[in-house]
């Protein structure tokens, strides 16, 4: 049984790591190449080799390779566990992060900085293999950190621009906010169960029917305040639009597969928590619909198209967290899957536009693109047609389980959540295919959009060269002239295989969750069934619970669907997808100047979403004003400047100051001396008779 | 009997002169015997307490005083002559190589 050496997962590519960051920096190309493809193709084989005989297995599968703490009566291992979700999120972690490393092999090969890309890479897939394998909280918070860590690295990869700096710092910063959240909810896990280990909790939790709400609702809100931060949820959802200052790849892999859906693993993974606490439950679906709405709103007026996906991507975390957030974990990972395979696919053709634009990135300035790049047309064509929901590729599947679990729910919000579900389904079928038009159709509007900027460039500059300094045109690391209809050029093969296999799995990725209701047996929910369904309270005990006044909402039992119904929401869902098609197709296909028209007409609205509900601008005069206000006049002025080098520099100069003052005393007078001497004999004296001699009782 | 005041009144008031002397004078010799003007107001205060207390403690201190002014009167007069050589002054404010 302990033969299946989980830890090796995880560590393999950190020796990646620790190789090409230590020792490869001069070393030429394909070495380091050789030790990244390593440091990702190892675990994938391992976690395909677990596939294979994962039947055979008693799950849970746990093992502990040594003690970490060990404090009184608490104690954290470097223990690693292995069940169905697990293994979900292994696949999704290895097989994406191996295929996006193969693509970066072509996307990064003209880069500075190679080594440190790879060494950053594999330090990531450590860290986020860490976290999904972790069997205790503490271990899992290791992860959590260190994947944040790399994320920081990878979107500061191009240190030099200082708006990449800054958006690492920014998601950063904002992270801490979430991990603060999780820190507090695990102090609150030692301080009621006295141990961070996940079975040890879950079974004290499954033992104590009457536990409702209560403290469980205070872990599971802190929980969800940390899992906003890593899954870029409403209210910290700000970081992740810019964190695609890093190179395509890593959005493709970090922001938008795997490390983005920590939050929503983690609450997959803490259910039992939440089961217990209606509330927190229905704060994760309302933040998740939010979220999903507001993202997607604001994904429609993007013209970056990185952007366009960030928020997309921020969009669909809502979904995933909507799914958890009416108790449907299973919807919630299958979808999280899913979206990994056609959000990383959209990233990895947007990458591949970029790259065959030499480094442009406005969608404004793109078009006619169809013919050619055709292959990354064709990927980015499956992806768009997953994500938008069209039946029967993945995107459809997964969303419609979502959408179909938060109307049945319990929830006593569940159809309206399911209403802004839906309608957020159209705007993402509408900004998708907005960004499907704008790159590939029409006429290639690169050659007239250079003009006008160059023309107002002309005018203030008199020079061509302030073009090619333009920053709006050298985003995503390819540098470059913004000639972009010139030198169009296809990827090379080592970008499109792995485009085309996501491709696949985005077409085919569905039949792994084809729901009952058309005809399949939804296998992926009844295969991770066992690791997020809660044990069942015997009846008594639950009679107890009940009894005890304890609001009680068993999400576990069979909500009241039928497969009729759920033919019945897929059909609605289609059409509305396909609406937001239509829609797209009108504006952007069939009539390119209905857009501007239309903006110019609901000018307010346009610049609502268009500015982000200026929600950055909100946050930088709420909190990040007040912060460096703080910052700057109370520690640094008042108390670093004032209080403390001011008291150091006081003493310092008040001790110099009695020195000069008492060596004049050293007059070297003699007769000086004895008047001192006289004058202070005099005042003992004084002092004596009428002081001392009360006070010490020596009269 | 004299009242232990008397003796004492003398004894403060031939201890001020000293002092006064000590601070006002300059010739290095005169600031030399204040000083001895000073142990010996303190050896008439001792004296007059052993006899107050019927005490012979305060004596012998006195015979400790004198026996110690006599060596400091030995060791002090040479310290003038030296340095009476060393400057050719006897005048206490132009001794004033310690100063800081």
């Amino acid at each position: 049984m302990t033969d299946l050496h989980l830890w090796l997962i995880p560590l393999v590519p950190f020796a990646g790591f620790l190789v090409n960051g230590l020792l490869c920096r001069k070393a030429p190309k394909p070495v380091v190449t050789a030790v990244a493809m390593i440091g990702s193709l190892i675990p994938l084989l391992q976690v395909s080799a677990i596939v294979t005989r994962f039947g055979s297995l008693t799950l849970p599968y746990t093992e502990s390779v040594g003690t970490w703490i060990s404090s009184g009566a608490f104690h954290a291992n470097f223990a690693f566990q292995l069940d169905q979700l697990t293994l979900v999120m292994l696949c999704v972690v290895t097989g994406v992060g191996f295929l996006i490393h193969v693509y970066s092999i072509g996307y990064m090969g003209e880069e500075d900085g190679y080594w440190r890309f790879f060494a950053y890479m594999n330090l990531f897939l450590f860290f986020m293999l860490t976290l999904v394998l972790a069997q205790n909280f503490l271990l899992m918070f290791v992860g959590w950190e260190g994947v944040g860590l790399a994320s920081y690295l990878l979107i500061g990869f191009y240190y030099t621009r200082d708006s990449a700096a800054n958006a690492g710092k920014k998601a950063f910063i904002v992270n801490r906010i979430g991990d603060f959240g999780f820190l507090l909810a695990m102090f609150l896990l030692v301080e009621h169960f006295g141990t961070l280990s996940f079975d040890k909790v879950f079974s004290q939790i499954a033992l104590h029917p009457a536990w409702q709400g209560g403290f469980l609702t205070a872990i599971a809100l802190f929980l969800v305040l940390g899992a906003t931060g890593k899954s870029a949820q409403i209210p910290l959802y700000i970081w992740l639009p810019d964190a695609m200052e890093g190179p395509t790849p890593v959005s493709a892999l970090i922001h938008a597969a795997t490390m983005v859906t920590a939050g929503v693993y983690m609450i997959a993974r803490t259910h039992v928590i939440f089961d217990r606490s209606p509330l927190a439950l229905m704060v994760v679906a309302v933040i998740g619909t939010a979220t999903a709405f507001v993202a997607a709103t604001i994904g429609m007026a993007q013209t970056d198209i990185k952007r366009v996906l960030a928020y997309s991507t921020v969009s669909q975390l809502g979904y995933m967290f909507l799914g958890c957030g009416v108790a449907a974990y299973s919807a919630g990972i299958f979808h999280l899957v899913t979206h990994a395979f056609f959000k990383a696919l959209l990233f990895l053709a947007a990458g591949s536009v970029i790259h065959a634009l030499s480094g442009e990135q406005d969608m404004r300035v793109m078009g006619g693109l169809r013919t050619k790049i055709p292959v990354t047309f064709w990927v980015m064509t499956a992806a768009v047609f997953a994500i938008s929901g069209a039946p029967p590729l993945a995107g459809f599947v997964s969303k419609d389980a979502i959408l179909y679990q938060a109307f049945i729910s319990p929830n006593p919000a569940g159809r309206i959540l399911w209403a802004i579900g839906l309608l957020t389904a159209g705007l993402t079928a509408f900004y998708m295919f907005r960004l499907w038009y704008m790159t590939f159709f029409g006429e290639s509007r690169a050659a007239e959009a250079l003009e006008d900027r160059g023309a107002a460039v002309h005018a203030r500059h008199d020079t061509k060269l302030v073009l090619e300094a333009d920053p709006e045109s050298a985003h995503g690391g390819h540098t470059g002239s913004a000639h972009a209809a010139h030198g169009v050029h296809e990827s090379p093969k080592v970008m499109l295989v792995p485009m085309a296999i996501l491709a696949v799995l985005c077409v085919i990725g569905g039949a792994m969750g084809w729901p009952e209701g058309l005809g399949g047996t939804n296998w992926f929910s009844h295969f991770l069934a066992p690791a997020v369904t809660s044990v069942h309270l015997p009846y008594e005990q639950a009679n107890i619970a009940l009894a005890t006044g304890a609001m009680h909402v068993n999400p576990n039992q069979a909500p009241a669907g039928s497969k009729q119904l759920e033919l019945l929401l897929a059909c609605i869902s289609v059409l509305v997808a396909f609406s937001g098609w239509a829609v797209a197709h009108l504006m952007y296909y069939a009539k390119p100047e209905l857009p501007g028209r239309l903006a110019a007409r609901l000018r307010g609205l346009y610049a609502l979403i268009a500015n982000k509900y200026w929600v950055d601008e909100i946050y930088g005069a709420l909190v990040v004003a007040p912060v460096l206000f703080i910052a700057r006049w109370v520690l640094s002025a008042l108390i670093d400047r004032g209080v403390i080098d001011g008291g150091t520099l006081a003493a310092g100069y008040s001790a110099q100051g009695f020195g000069a003052l008492v060596a004049r005393i050293q007059s070297g007078n003699i007769r000086s001396y004895a008047g001192w001497l006289a004058l202070f004999a005099a005042l003992l004296l004084v002092a004596a008779y009428f002081g001392w001699t009360a006070q010490f009782g020596l009269r | 009997m004299v009242p232990i005041a008397w003796y004492l009144i003398l004894s403060a008031i031939l201890f001020s002169i000293g002092v006064a002397a000590f601070l006002i004078k300059r010739n290095i010799i005169t600031v030399f015997m204040s000083i001895e003007l000073m142990l010996n107001a303190v050896n008439l205060t001792f004296v007059a307490f052993a006899q107050q207390w019927r005490q012979v403690s305060g004596q012998i201190f006195v015979f400790f005083v004198m026996v110690v002014a006599a060596a400091e009167a030995a060791v002090g007069l040479a310290i003038i002559i030296a340095v009476f050589r060393a400057r050719n002054t006897l005048n206490v404010d132009q001794i004033d190589l310690m100063k800081l």
